[in-house]
């Protein structure tokens, strides 16, 4: 136990740890953005598309879900070149991130879609309104409120997710992180450091989320 | 320009690196079952102290990333003087993380269990080891079998994490392939296939534990 601490060297460089923590929310967010777009569309297709539409999202998503999100990373960041696609690391990263909560929100909203009750699209027939009208106020919005809790979780859950991304180098908190640690060799201390400003973000995102629901769903169900 | 093709020999080696990812997942599995019973029972026990300790230890698992603390635990060996290795790092810091989640999982299935079988328990005299281990657990593995299946599939998948810190399993093993043939389409697309059929068989086993589970706790109650 003659290990000595030395939080000082790490600490005095708060601008890049600040830095890293607003790359690492940029990141969270636009992939939760169009994460949940292509959640919600999957949804849709998989609920009330053609038969090989259904299938083809299915498939998606039992790919995505049962292959690592670092798998997938590097399948993008190496293969899309060959395809004549250049995609700097960040690029690639959220492109990779997107598709991966994508395959998550369609299983998530998918079960919202399933929980809404026929009567209820019945009804909404009987009273004429259009078939648009139908997906959009009586299938999207209540299933977005069933299945807000575990929707927010698994956005919460690709705020840590976001952290595999070092290994492409985009640029993000344990990134960041990574080249503290080559320049200062504080490694213990770095990322006992990390860890910490991980925890407050992922903590602020719940309070955030359980608040914004209170402002979201403030009608009587 | 590559080195190598990707031939039969390169995939043969992939499937060989695979085994490294089973057993880290094995031990993961193991070490953390048996850590997230204790947890779980910390967690619903009669002391506040250890209900809130374990509480905080979940919190921190579940809050942070696990690369972070794998990090965290492959430096910090040098804290107490020891040389930083991978294997040992990776498999301590599966085992701790998988235990969290495992004790959320039993906490859940402990709580499942109708809460008059510990007062049923509590008048026939038995203490609270005892109820847990004789009355409640026997009853909560059963509730508990399909969140169980699908950590499984989960701690296959987040092994991966483990060749960041140089563990030579799939994923590395796939990288190094990758930098000698340079055909990432053949090479992660293999990688992705052996995660797959790994992970897919446990998947669908927990989705239909889930369903038999749901059907057979929604029929009535018959005297």
């Amino acid at each position: 136990m003659n290990y000595v601490f030395h939080f000082g060297a790490i600490l005095e460089r708060w601008p890049e740890l600040l830095y890293g923590a607003w790359r690492t929310m940029e990141l969270t967010v636009i992939s939760c953005a169009a994460g949940f777009v292509i959640g919600l569309a999957g949804a849709l297709a998989r609920s009330f598309g053609p038969a090989w539409l259904r299938r083809l999202v299915g498939v998606y998503v039992e790919v995505i879900r049962n292959t690592p999100l670092l798998v997938q990373l590097y399948f993008f960041f190496f293969s899309l070149p060959l395809m004549g696609l250049r995609l700097s690391s960040d690029q690639a990263a959220i492109l990779a991130l997107s598709i991966h909560l994508g395959a998550y929100a369609t299983e998530i909203l998918r079960a919202g879609v399933e929980a809404v009750p026929a009567g209820q699209v019945e009804a909404a027939k009987s009273l004429g309104l259009s078939r648009w009208q139908i997906i959009r106020f009586v299938v999207i919005v209540p299933a977005l409120r069933a299945v807000y809790p575990s929707l927010t979780s698994q956005f919460v859950l690709q705020l840590l997710g976001t952290s595999i991304v070092s290994a492409i180098a985009a640029e993000e908190l344990t990134a960041i992180a990574n080249n503290m640690a080559m320049q200062t060799f504080r490694n213990f201390e770095i990322y006992i450091v990390i860890a910490v400003i991980y925890f407050v973000l992922v903590q602020a995102c719940s309070l955030v989320f359980r608040l914004l629901s209170r402002i979201l769903f403030r009608w009587k169900a | 320009m590559s080195l190598r093709t990707f031939g039969p020999n390169e995939f043969y080696f992939l499937l060989l690196s695979a085994r490294w990812t089973l057993l880290l997942a094995l031990v993961a599995f193991a070490g953390g079952g048996v850590l997230g019973l204790v947890i779980a029972a910390f967690r619903v026990g009669p002391s506040a102290w250890l209900r809130h300790a374990a509480a905080g230890y979940i919190t921190f698992v579940q809050s942070t990333p696990i690369l972070i603390q794998l990090f965290m635990v492959y430096y910090g060996t040098a804290f107490i003087n020891l040389r930083p290795d991978p294997w040992t790092a990776a498999a301590l810091t599966f085992v701790l993380n998988s235990g969290a989640f495992f004790g959320e999982i039993f906490r859940g299935a402990i709580e499942g269990v109708a809460k008059g079988q510990w007062e049923a328990a509590r008048s026939l005299g038995f203490r609270y080891p005892g109820t847990l281990r004789l009355v409640i657990l026997p009853q909560a593995a059963l509730l508990s079998l399909p969140p169980t299946v699908g950590l499984m599939v989960q701690i296959v998948k987040t092994t991966s994490v483990a060749s960041l810190i140089g563990l030579a399993e799939l994923s590395r093993t796939a990288t190094a392939i990758n930098t000698v043939t340079f055909e990432p389409v053949l090479v992660f697309g293999s990688v992705a296939a052996i995660y797959f059929a790994l992970c897919w068989p446990l998947s669908l086993l927990g989705g239909w534990l889930e369903r038999r589970l749901a059907v057979s706790r929604g029929r009535p109650v018959t005297l």
